[in-house]
């Protein structure tokens, strides 16, 4: 979390050479966006008007670049290192820089409040992730606020994007801290399952209890013997 | 403690030791060999069920911790369980009896109820008159007592089905009740919202706002100005079973992504919202509901009528609306 | 001084021979047969620890401002219902492990009885004279389903919400008839009148436990009457059953299942959470978390809901059918309906409509391990379907893909299955091997007396 926003004060401080950033594109990602950004037809989007916070996004969550056109962009360890990404942020972000939340100024009640009517149709009401026809829909267990806060305001793949108009700055660092809240919740009952409910539940009403339950059904009652 | 089971034990030893009470022969439980090991087995597991159950009151009167009551109270009860297997197995006759299982049938005093019933009978010459007579009279007492039960709802007004807070004029709201401005509904956004002033809880109050590019929207007939700059809103309540509507599939890149939907989390109904939320995937049987849109002088969506359709999951008359 | 005691009450109820032949009452000995008895004392344990919980339990939807303990809720507006289960979780001293061992005992109560009702069924035991207690069991399984959704559909929590919002939808999908039904069940159209907290609430702690436990009484009373069945070993027949006598044997072994059975329920409430309801946070009617399930008895119908392609029956603008009633109501119905008519079916297929007090392996039956086995394949393909959403979040399957290869499979699985428990009970019963045993073996029994005496093994016996 510190370190993605140490990483952005430095892209605002230090903008790397754009050079160097023209320099990576050409050889990662032309053959999808286009030799002039503008995007290949049915292939890769256009990337002449985007958000420094888009490109950070998909850059840094290691999203992009793809396998396969076509894929669906998933969480894994990013290709770039954080100097490089920086580059090809400065290279081809717009004006519009990173976003900066702040959770350490929201309020964990009213994220809460305002995660379940925005972000718990798709991603889990504990921030588990979920799943739609074609598409999944990450967990966000691992995002930095700073990746949450580009998501919301670029809207990456298939998630719809969110302006201030909806959810304010303020009310962004309150919805940041209540995931950050969510990856380690108040599991006073016990071991948690995983916090998604009756799937695991049942299966431990069946695997553990069903089990145990029928090993003392057979330590007590007998065998068949004939 | 240590004396307690001492004590326990020396007890139950000195038990054992006045035990032949019933003479060999003529005994009804079988005999079987003492076993003191079994014995102190279950004197020991005996003994840490009660100190078991013990610390589970020490729990309660110093931390409540849930995980530290359900070790003690639960490792209490597993005890017991243990100790009762052991009696049952090591202690106590391991025997077996059998029985005869009881008759089949009883065909004379089936046939004696039989004859007792048609006997105390005989006496009325007009049967038919009377259990018609007792039919309908029981019918009547029944039917009495059934017309209450139409006062636990407005069970025949079914027009309460159709009916919604929203008007022409009346403007969108956000969940906070601050009115929502044209403007805000850009492509890819995708807000819910409630009409002003009403009970955001109604099953007809919550509908979803998106905006689709003007040249996919492909709405059903008579729905040309329903869309101010292609804002459509739609019922926010899944017409399968119920569930809110509220997953929007939004993609970014039209060729590569999925297409632009709303989803259930429910049972993933899945509808185009271009083309008047007609169902692409999934169990539902019908489009969700689209509320008309205008926008008012001051720039902010207000409805401008009623659904197209009754709100909520399919039922007998929802498109009757 | 214990003589004393039986003589005092039998002078004075005149029932010293009854209570003598019932300390001999004999049970048949196998570790099947004690699945019921899990469940029994689960539902022991659903009632006491139910009490418990009504103690503090305010069963209203009338909304306040939640001032409790957990940071993320507070200030947040809820039903008094809501508020109050936060409270047992939060405030009250072991509240929440008797809310939580509540809970698990209601999910493995429906596993003893779904094991249960496996055993009943592919063992021949519903057959007569035993076809009046196999009904009243299955009434019981689809009352304690009900009675399972209302206790978790009390709390006003977003799963439970939803979940209410299904239960009226399936109600509205009745044909003809639905909008009246639920209108008179919720008192208004969703999410319902003030009132209907109180209706479920009265059915959840009054109405059906009593009925389930007057079930129960009369599932054991008949029981009691005919005795219990038994598998044929040695001495077994059809008119004679060998087991252990209530006492001293079998007294022992009962409270080593019911102790059994509250242990694993107990040590589940302190260990293992279900339901954290500060974890979903209210529900509101245009409120829904992805990934929502009902507990897991109710998987079944989430399952069939999902793999129904999407239509409604319509002529004109009447919606004759529509789609939330097949799987939320027929397909459940035809479960149930198979299972009733089951004894009825197989009796005018093969014409026995002797009595039976030996029960048969799944082997010596072929013919009903094989519609056994497809029927509960069918039923457990449709609870899979249930969690395809999860499964493609954590294993990568394609949801569409998994919801068309379910659509498939319900058609295909259940024969292919069917055919395959047919030909391996047929090669079980011709080399009468058992799965887990040696072929040829020896017992060797403990006489009485405390020798040993070997016995024929397994192969001599047929």
């Amino acid at each position: 979390m510190t370190a993605a926003a140490l990483l952005a004060a430095l892209v605002l401080a230090a903008p790397a050479p754009a050079s160097e950033g023209r320099a990576l594109y050409e050889e990662g990602c032309v053959e999808c966006h286009g030799l002039s950004r503008e995007g290949v037809d049915g292939i890769g989007p256009s990337l002449q008007n985007v958000s420094q916070g888009t490109v950070d996004f998909y850059l840094s969550t290691g999203r992009m670049p793809l396998d396969k056109p076509g894929n669906q962009p998933l969480r894994r360890k990013p290709i770039y290192p954080p100097e490089q990404i920086a580059a090809l942020v400065a290279y081809l972000g717009s004006d519009e820089p990173i976003p900066h939340p702040d959770p350490a100024r929201g309020d964990v009640a009213r994220g809460f409040k305002l995660y379940t009517e925005w972000c718990a149709g798709c991603h889990q009401v504990v921030a588990r992730g979920g799943a739609m026809p074609r598409a999944l829909i990450p967990p966000l267990l691992e995002a930095t606020p700073t990746q949450i806060a580009e998501a919301v305001r670029s809207g990456p793949w298939a998630m719809p994007r969110f302006d201030a108009e909806q959810l304010d700055d303020r009310q962004l660092n309150d919805v940041i801290r209540y995931i950050l809240y969510a990856r380690d919740p108040d599991d006073r009952g016990g071991w948690s399952l995983g916090n998604v409910g009756p799937i695991p539940e049942g299966m431990v009403a069946w695997l553990l209890a069903g089990i145990a339950l029928v090993l003392v059904a057979r330590v007590i009652g007998k065998r068949l013997e004939r | 403690m240590r004396r307690w089971l001492i004590a326990l034990f020396v007890y139950l030893v000195a038990k054992r030791k006045r035990q032949p009470v019933f003479d060999e022969h003529g005994r009804i439980v079988e005999p079987k060999p003492p076993s003191p090991r079994a014995e102190l087995l279950v004197v020991a597991l005996l003994g840490a069920a009660a100190a078991l159950a013990f610390a589970f009151v020490v729990v309660y009167a110093t931390n409540a911790n849930t995980q530290l009551f359900g070790l003690t109270l639960g490792g209490s009860l597993a005890c017991l369980c243990a100790a009762s297997v052991v009696t049952a197995k090591k202690l106590l006759p391991d025997e077996e009896d059998e029985e005869e299982y009881s008759a089949p049938a009883h065909p004379e005093e089936v046939e004696e109820i039989e004859r007792l019933l048609d006997e105390s009978g005989q006496t009325i010459t007009r049967s038919r008159l009377l259990k018609l007579a007792a039919g309908g009279a029981g019918a009547a007492l029944g039917a009495a007592l059934v017309v209450p039960a139409f006062s636990v709802g407005p069970v025949l007004d079914t027009d309460r089905l159709f009916r919604t807070p929203w008007r022409s004029g009346r403007r969108l709201v956000d969940a906070q009740g601050r009115p929502i401005r044209v403007d805000e509904i850009t492509e890819r956004s995708f807000v819910t919202a409630f009409p002003e002033g009403a009970d955001h809880k109604l099953i007809g109050s919550p509908v979803v706002v998106v905006r689709v590019p003007v040249k996919e929207l492909d709405l059903p007939p008579g729905r040309e100005d329903w869309a101010p700059d292609g804002r459509v809103a739609y019922s926010k309540i899944c017409t399968h079973a119920g569930c809110a509507v509220s997953l929007y599939r939004s993609p970014n890149f039209a060729p590569q992504s999925p297409k632009r939907a709303l989803v259930c989390p429910c049972h993933y109904s899945t509808f185009d919202v271009a083309r008047g939320a007609d169902v692409i995937f999934g169990p539902a049987g019908r489009p969700l509901p689209q509320l008309p849109l205008r926008v008012d002088d001051e720039g902010h969506l207000v409805a401008g009528g009623d659904f197209s359709e009754g709100v909520g999951p399919s039922w007998w008359g929802a498109r009757q609306r | 001084m214990i003589r004393r005691l039986v003589r005092f009450l039998d002078e004075r109820t005149g029932q010293a021979p009854l209570v003598r032949k019932l300390l001999r009452y004999v049970f048949p000995d196998h570790w099947s047969f004690l699945l019921g008895e899990i469940a029994l004392y689960c539902f022991v344990i659903l009632v006491a620890t139910g009490i418990y919980l009504t103690l503090f339990f305010e069963p209203s939807l009338a909304q306040t401002t939640y001032r409790g303990s957990y940071e993320p809720l507070r200030g947040a507006t809820v039903s008094h219902a809501f508020r109050s289960t936060m409270d047992i979780s939060f405030q009250v001293k072991a509240g929440l492990l008797l809310r939580q061992t509540h809970h698990w005992a209601a999910d493995v109560f429906l596993v003893a009885i779904t094991l249960h009702v496996l055993r009943v069924f592919f063992t021949g035991a519903y057959r007569k004279p035993r076809d009046l207690i196999y009904y009243v069991g299955v009434a019981l399984v689809v009352l304690a389903v009900l009675e399972g959704f209302l206790g978790s559909s009390l709390v006003d929590d977003l799963m439970s919400g939803m979940g209410l919002a299904i239960a009226y939808s399936v109600a509205m999908s009745i044909p003809v008839v639905g909008g009246n039904i639920a209108l008179a069940i919720w008192g208004a159209p969703f999410p319902g009148a003030e009132e209907f907290s109180q209706r479920i609430y009265i059915l959840h702690v009054l109405l059906f436990p009593v009925t389930i436990g007057l079930l129960i009484a009369a599932h054991l009373g008949f029981l009691v009457m005919r005795h219990h069945t038994q598998f044929l070993q040695r001495r077994e027949t059809e008119q004679r059953v060998v087991g252990v006598p209530l006492w001293p044997g079998y007294v022992p072994r009962t409270l080593g299942v019911f102790f059994g059975t509250a242990a694993v329920l107990f040590l589940l409430g302190g260990l293992v959470q279900i339901n954290p309801i500060w974890e979903w946070g209210p529900f509101e009617t245009g409120l829904s978390t992805n990934g929502a399930q009902p507990d897991w008895y109710l998987g079944w119908l989430i399952g069939a809901l999902r793999v129904m392609p999407g239509f409604d029956v319509t002529i004109g603008d009447v919606t004759l059918i529509p789609n939330a009633f097949w799987g939320g109501a027929f397909f459940p119905l035809l479960v149930f309906g198979f299972l009733f008519l089951w004894p009825t079916i197989e009796r005018r297929a093969t014409g026995d409509h002797a009595w039976h007090n030996l029960l048969d392996r799944p082997r010596d039956n072929p013919w009903r391990t094989a519609v056994g086995a497809g029927f509960f394949t069918w039923v457990a393909l449709v609870f899979f379907a249930g969690s395809a959403d999860r499964v493609f979040l954590q294993v990568g399957i394609p949801y569409t893909w998994q919801i068309w290869t379910f659509r498939v499979a319900l058609f295909v699985m259940p024969l292919v299955v069917a055919r395959l428990a047919y030909v391996v009970a047929r090669e079980f019963a011709a080399s009468e091997l058992h799965p887990l045993r040696e072929p040829v073996a020896t017992v060797v029994r403990r006489t009485p007396t405390g020798g040993f005496q070997a016995e024929d093994g397994p192969s001599g016996q047929d």
